[in-house]
């Protein structure tokens, strides 16, 4: 059997960010993810970069994405990368089975990270499977990384960043969006994006949500409708808007099927999106050797992803007998790190839901 | 609202007027309702029926949503055709 000191699943910013400073340490090091390309969501993030320099501020995110490639070539004797292969199973005994082009093979791994991020809510609505209603990932994926518009006129629903950046690179490419909705009674996202559509003459419509989705074969409409404070739609506020898309940006969740094969303990942080496993402060999970980082942990933003899977792959390197110089003034500096990218209001829930599952820990 | 045109489960196709009929019929949890339903048993695993089932659940029982969560998960994550894990088996002896 193919064996590896250490897998990362997942090939994201939090993943390439753990691999590095694994190679750094000695380590040797397997990347598997099922896309072609490294990079995870960095390849459809063509907008610019907030936090600090040390994470590439006012970068865009397809070019990070190229750094943190780069950042791995020196190692490339101690670095497997096996792109297009999808891990379809992780044994208690750290054996993982892969499948690249229909062909299954198993992996033996000493410790492995999971780095595998999350996947997009849906929403259930009337019609909620018509042709036109699409995941916001998918309308990124097909704008920024295929150059296809999804339509002419868009409903966005849902005021996270997503929907913020979503919309305003829907309008970028020329595309209507007649209204942008969010269920609570403020912006989910961070308030410069969302003053950037509104100039840009869009409604963003606060306690309002999407009832249903009209049309034969696609969508041809969309009716909002105005919520309680039960979240419940009331009667008599319909409104019809003219739309042949309606992209829905309501969430993420950490993808951690894989995670909880390992027999890893999980629990249900709502704050955090989800099901999350318990981790000490060196992103261990309950199973030994086995990590979590990045959104697979706690949805956040890429630039907390690079910060966490550096700290995750200094304990994981150590973990495996390997020397890091300075570790512990570095963990201590990036811990510092993220500490100021969850400060201040927009970093609240984030901030809650970590201080929950510790408790649960 | 017309439940029966709120589709919650895609792989299997199981609208929300499927899931209040066998709510009333007492089955109360994701694992019983992916046995009878087949929810979460497709292509995608539950990744887009999941949260929206457990969402469901907890408001259709009143129960807060930490006594929903769904936390069974078994491999595989995806479909894996007996005829590459015969080869990979070969492969190995």
């Amino acid at each position: 059997m193919v064996t590896s000191e250490c897998v990362i699943v997942g090939g994201g910013p939090a993943g390439l960010s753990a691999a590095k400073e694994l190679l750094e340490a000695g380590a040797r090091v397997t990347i598997i993810d099922r896309n072609e390309r490294l990079g995870g969501q960095l390849i459809k993030q063509t907008h610019m970069f907030f936090g600090s320099e040390k994470q590439y501020a006012s970068h865009r995110g397809i070019d990070i994405l190229e750094y943190l490639v780069n950042d791995l070539a020196p190692y490339g004797d101690r670095l497997e990368i096996r792109t297009g292969t999808t891990v379809a199973a992780i044994y208690q005994d750290k054996v993982l089975g892969c499948l690249k082009d229909e062909k299954y093979f198993k992996i033996k791994a000493e410790s492995v990270i999971i780095a595998t991020g999350a996947s997009e809510k849906a929403l259930p609505f009337e019609n909620n499977d018509l042709p036109g209603v699409y995941a916001a990932g998918a309308v990124q994926t097909l704008m920024n990384e295929y150059g296809i518009k999804p339509g002419q006129k868009v409903l966005m629903v849902g005021s996270g960043n997503i929907g913020l950046i979503v919309g305003y690179q829907l309008l970028q490419a020329g595309i209507e969006v007649k209204a942008l909705v969010e269920a609570a009674d403020r912006i989910g996202g961070y308030l410069v994006h969302a003053s950037k559509i509104r100039r840009l003459g869009v409604p963003v419509l606060p306690k309002t949500s999407i009832k249903r989705a009209i049309g034969e074969d696609a969508v041809e409409a969309a009716e909002i409708w105005s919520l309680d404070e039960n979240w419940q739609g009331i009667p008599g506020t319909e409104k019809k808007l003219d739309v042949d898309t309606i992209c829905i940006a309501v969430g993420l969740s950490p993808l951690t099927e894989l995670l909880q094969q390992t027999g890893v303990r999980v629990e249900y942080v709502r704050e955090l999106g989800g099901n999350v496993p318990l981790l000490d402060e060196g992103y261990r999970t309950t199973v030994d050797k086995v990590y979590a980082c990045g959104d697979v942990a706690n949805i956040e933003e890429a630039s907390s992803a690079m910060v966490e899977g550096r700290i995750t792959g200094i304990h994981a390197a150590r973990d495996l007998g390997h020397e890091v110089e300075n570790a512990g003034f570095r963990i201590k500096a990036l811990q510092h790190e993220l500490y100021d990218l969850r400060g201040g209001p927009p970093g609240e829930k984030v901030r809650q839901g970590i201080k929950k599952r510790e408790v649960l820990a | 609202m017309k439940n029966e045109d709120i589709v919650i489960c895609r792989c299997s196709d199981v609208t929300l007027a499927d899931l209040y009929e066998l709510f009333e019929q007492g089955y109360d949890n994701f694992e019983e309702l992916k046995r009878i339903a087949r929810v979460g048993m497709g292509p995608c695993q539950g990744n887009t029926c999941a949260k929206m089932i457990q969402w469901e659940i907890a408001k259709y029982f009143d129960r807060p949503l930490e006594a929903c969560a769904i936390k069974n998960i078994r491999p595989f994550t995806m479909g894996v055709k007996l005829q590459a894990i015969k080869e990979a088996a070969e492969d190995e002896d």
